[in-house]
């Protein structure tokens, strides 16, 4: 007899649905997969065989043949046991054809029966609803990655036979069974972030910056001593910045489904912004994305949230010089010989390093670094990253009985409403260019998107003279002033404004005073 | 110039003083280059090692010696010896003075006063500033500033008396052609322009770390005076003034404030009883110079300043200090504070030394 079930293979962090036949017929008890399998796939026929067996149904020995298709696309994950057992036990008759049809099954089978979670439900469920299927029948684990798509019927299962029993139910009456999405993500607000500025004491300088890079999308750079607060102020951007919006939430929410860390973001956290915060020995492809069947790496992870690096000097300079590209495009390509897989990457860039190798700098009576330690240090920076960096601000650690005196300064929510009209803004103007921050204006728009009052420019035309700018260190100084401006409500920009993004500029070897 | 003389100024195993004593011997210095070991073996106030160490140079073929002397000629590098009328008289009676020194520019003159300018090479604002300023007023006054080229004081008190166009000597510690540390090739090319570069190593001579501390007794040598500007507690600066002590020449040292790590050597040597540096007249008029008092530079110009600025200003130091820093003690917001930093740069009244530091610019000696 003949069978056919509905399943779907992840790519890149869309699904492509896949066809799943079985044929059962006399001869010499075989069975045989095809259909450009990988080896987890492959592996698929003894979990399955032991699966239905005990899950108490016996299964006469005949000659079984699947296939899936289409048979050019790769088949890689764990999510075809389910599809491959039902559409077995359809062949043999013991589940009836027509329960099938209409359902797309994804899920990983135990040798006991069980249904295990599997990668990439979501952008299975998202494409079932596309291609028209009534429901979808998904491992329970699942359930809440599968409700984030609306209207769409959803048969959570535990076990083979409450597979069975579910689409079984569903045929007779499908209003009895099954769940529907959405549900566990109320209206688009999001939880209270992990850190809070109010939790910063002192630091308004750093405080300062952060606002300015979140409100114009800025990368940034932090300067300081070990303990100065850098990461509870990384940590602390990502809730500055607005709420997800509905589409950004679903693109991040197929993100963590492909690489199945779904389960692993809270669940209140579905409309906040990401922070990832890679270690420094992490590899290109952990950064970038990789594998033979590539995942999303730690960029994409980070995907329209904050990606803090810490400890800049550390990692290695090859990894870093991959970002260079997902930083300008916002969306990192990696190509295999089974095809280009796009995921998207728009990131906020948050770098922190210390400024030598003991971190006190320029702290004359702790520092003890001599001038070519320093040298040395700053060199294992990569240059052309640090280029990419629009704002640097020095952090300066306080001695705790200092620290206790300060009162807290304002709290991230009265930040992030700051930041919010900026970005709203900057949405106004770039309606039209393709762009959507400040941080991407091109060199050519510049004057016509950075109009300056003339002591602004004069300022910065001496500036560039006196502090010795590069060309593309001028243009950021334009483009984090236009930041400021939009924080403060002006269509120009002012002197004071130039002035204030003149503090952030990059950092050089004058600083350390080397020659 | 014999051949044989580069060789033997080049010899650095020996000491200058037991060259002397080897040129006296030997006045014709190619018999010294050919003498057989047995008869080096006879030289009774070498040390084993030291009679080891000429045989090894006598190894040196004689094609080698002509085109270091040739390259010495072709890149301007002047060599003065011991006995030479050129040779720095104040050298001559310090314990152990070079055999021979390479040089490019001019020597120091007896006729001159000078005074050598040392500290640190990883120094505060601060003392740059104040290196900077005695160097220029020294020069000014006609005084000669020598000192050793490195990052820091020394380089900065070369570059005050650059600026006033008086003369100046550099002290390597490494070859006459090497620029050590290399960021300072302006000031190289300065110094044997106006002044003087000096080196007792022959050229191509790396910057070994044990070649410093010997260069330093010439640095004292060569001066009437050392004036040691900022010095942590362990600094070759001290050696310097050991030397100067030795030598029997004037030590100075420009005091701190007891807590700062780069005035705990000037304060130990005070302590010690070395002078203190209160300003640069007052130095001169210790030193005996009265030459050319200082002129109207001295006079502060009346600056007026608002109110907000002066607050702004009693704020700052002459050591840096951060925007946050200065956000907190003067409570200003970074709005009101930042046009008050920029007219008070404007103004010249303070300095930002590190990017977002900064200090109380003007003379602070």
């Amino acid at each position: 007899m003949y069978s056919i079930v509905s399943t779907g293979t992840v790519c890149g962090v869309g699904s492509l649905l896949i066809q799943v036949e079985a044929d059962v017929c006399d001869g010499m008890p075989t069975f045989e997969m095809v259909g450009a399998l990988s080896s987890e796939v492959k592996e698929a026929k003894e979990r399955i065989k032991a699966a239905i067996r005990n899950s108490g149904i016996r299964l006469a020995p005949k000659k079984v043949t699947v296939n899936l298709y289409p048979a050019d696309v790769r088949k890689a994950g764990t999510g075809f046991d389910l599809p491959i057992a039902l559409a077995v036990l359809a062949a043999y008759g013991r589940v009836p054809q027509a329960c099938l049809e209409g359902i797309l099954f994804a899920g990983e089978v135990s040798l006991h029966g069980e249904i295990l979670p599997a990668a990439g439900i979501l952008p299975m469920v998202l494409a079932a609803k596309e291609a028209g299927k009534e429901a979808v029948c998904v491992p329970r684990a699942n359930l809440a990655e599968a409700q984030v798509v609306k209207g769409m019927k959803i048969l959570p299962a535990d076990s083979l036979t409450q597979a069975i029993a579910q689409v079984e139910g569903f045929r007779k009456d499908p209003k009895a069974v099954g769940e529907e999405g959405p549900a566990g993500y109320p209206g688009g607000t999001a939880a209270p972030p992990e850190c809070d500025f109010a939790d910063i004491r002192g630091q308004k300088a750093l405080k300062r910056a952060c606002e300015v890079a979140a409100a114009g999308r800025h990368n940034m750079l932090m300067l300081g001593a070990p303990g100065s607060g850098k990461t509870m102020a990384a940590k602390a951007i990502a809730g500055i910045l607005p709420p997800l919006a509905e589409e950004e939430a679903l693109e991040l929410a197929k993100i963590y489904s492909v690489s199945g860390m779904f389960g692993q973001r809270e669940a209140g956290r579905f409309w906040t912004r990401p922070f990832r915060s890679p270690h420094h020995t992490v590899t290109a492809a952990g950064l970038a994305g990789g594998g033979l069947v590539p995942k999303p790496g730690e960029i994409s992870l980070a995907h329209k949230g904050v990606l803090f690096l810490d400890e800049l000097t550390e990692f290695q300079k090859p990894v870093l010089e991959i970002l260079r590209q997902p930083l300008e495009e916002r969306s990192i390509r990696l190509v295999r010989s089974s095809g280009t897989y796009s995921y998207p990457a728009d990131v906020m860039l948050v770098a922190a390093m210390n400024p030598c190798s003991c971190g006190y700098f320029p702290d004359r009576d702790k520092c003890t670094c001599s001038l070519p330690v320093i040298e040395r240090h700053l060199k294992k920076a990569s240059r052309p990253f640090l280029d990419r960096m629009d704002l640097c601000v020095e952090v300066q650690r306080l001695p705790l009985r200092e620290l206790a005196k300060r009162e807290p300064g304002e709290n991230s929510a009265s930040i992030r409403e700051r930041v919010g009209k900026a970005l709203g803004i900057q949405r106004g103007r770039f309606a039209r260019e393709g762009i959507l921050y400040n941080s991407q204006i091109p060199n050519a728009a510049m004057e016509r998107y950075c109009p300056m009052e003339p002591q602004a420019e004069k300022l910065l035309q001496d500036s560039f003279e006196r502090l010795g700018l590069t060309v593309r260190g001028y243009y950021r100084v334009i483009r984090v002033a236009r930041t400021i401006a939009d924080l403060d409500g002006s269509a120009q920009i002012r002197r004071l404004h130039v002035m204030e993004a003149l503090l952030y500029r990059g950092i050089d070897r004058k600083m350390w005073g080397l020659p | 110039m014999n051949l044989y003389e580069y060789w033997l100024a080049g010899s650095l195993a020996i000491p200058g003083k037991k060259k002397i004593k080897l040129k006296a011997m030997f006045p014709e210095v190619g018999e010294l280059y050919r003498l057989k070991p047995s008869q080096v073996e006879g030289i009774s106030f070498l040390t084993g090692l030291e009679q080891e160490k000429l045989k090894e140079r006598q190894a040196v073929p004689e094609e080698e010696l002509g085109r270091q002397a040739s390259y010495c000629r072709a890149h301007n590098i002047g060599l003065v010896l011991w006995g030479d009328k050129d040779y720095p008289v104040r050298l001559r009676d310090i314990y152990n003075p070079p055999y021979g020194l390479f040089y490019r520019g001019r020597l120091p003159v007896e006729a001159q006063a000078s005074v050598a300018v040392v500290g640190a090479r990883n120094c505060s604002p601060y003392g740059r500033a104040a290196a900077e300023d005695i160097g220029y007023r020294l020069a000014q006054a006609g005084i000669a500033v020598i000192s050793g080229m490195a990052a820091g004081i020394d380089g900065a008190g070369h570059q005050g008396a650059l600026r006033a166009g008086g003369q100046t000597y550099g002290v390597l510690g490494c070859g006459i052609d090497v620029c050590y540390p290399p960021g300072h090739r302006k000031l190289y090319g300065a110094l044997a322009a106006q002044g003087g570069v000096i080196s007792e190593y022959p050229p191509h001579t790396k910057p070994y770390a044990m070649l410093f501390p010997q260069r330093n007794r010439l640095i004292s040598g060569m001066a009437d005076a050392v004036l040691v500007v900022e010095a942590k507690e362990k600094s070759g600066s001290l050696i310097t003034a050991d030397f100067a002590l030795e030598q029997g020449k004037e030590v100075y040292a420009v005091p701190g404030r007891a807590s700062d790590a780069l005035s705990r050597g000037t304060n130990r040597l005070i302590r010690q009883g070395a002078g203190i540096f209160l300003s640069v007249g007052d130095f001169l008029e210790e030193m005996g110079v009265f030459k050319k008092e200082p002129g109207p530079s001295t006079e502060k110009q009346k600056i007026s300043l608002e109110k907000m600025e002066r607050v702004l200003y009693s704020c700052l130091g002459f050591h840096a200090k951060n925007l946050d820093r200065i956000m907190e003690e003067t409570g200003f917001s970074l709005g009101e504070l930042l046009p008050y930093l920029a007219s008070l740069q404007e103004k010249g009244c303070i300095l930002e030394v590190y990017k977002n530091y900064y200090a109380r610019a003007g003379d602070p000696v």
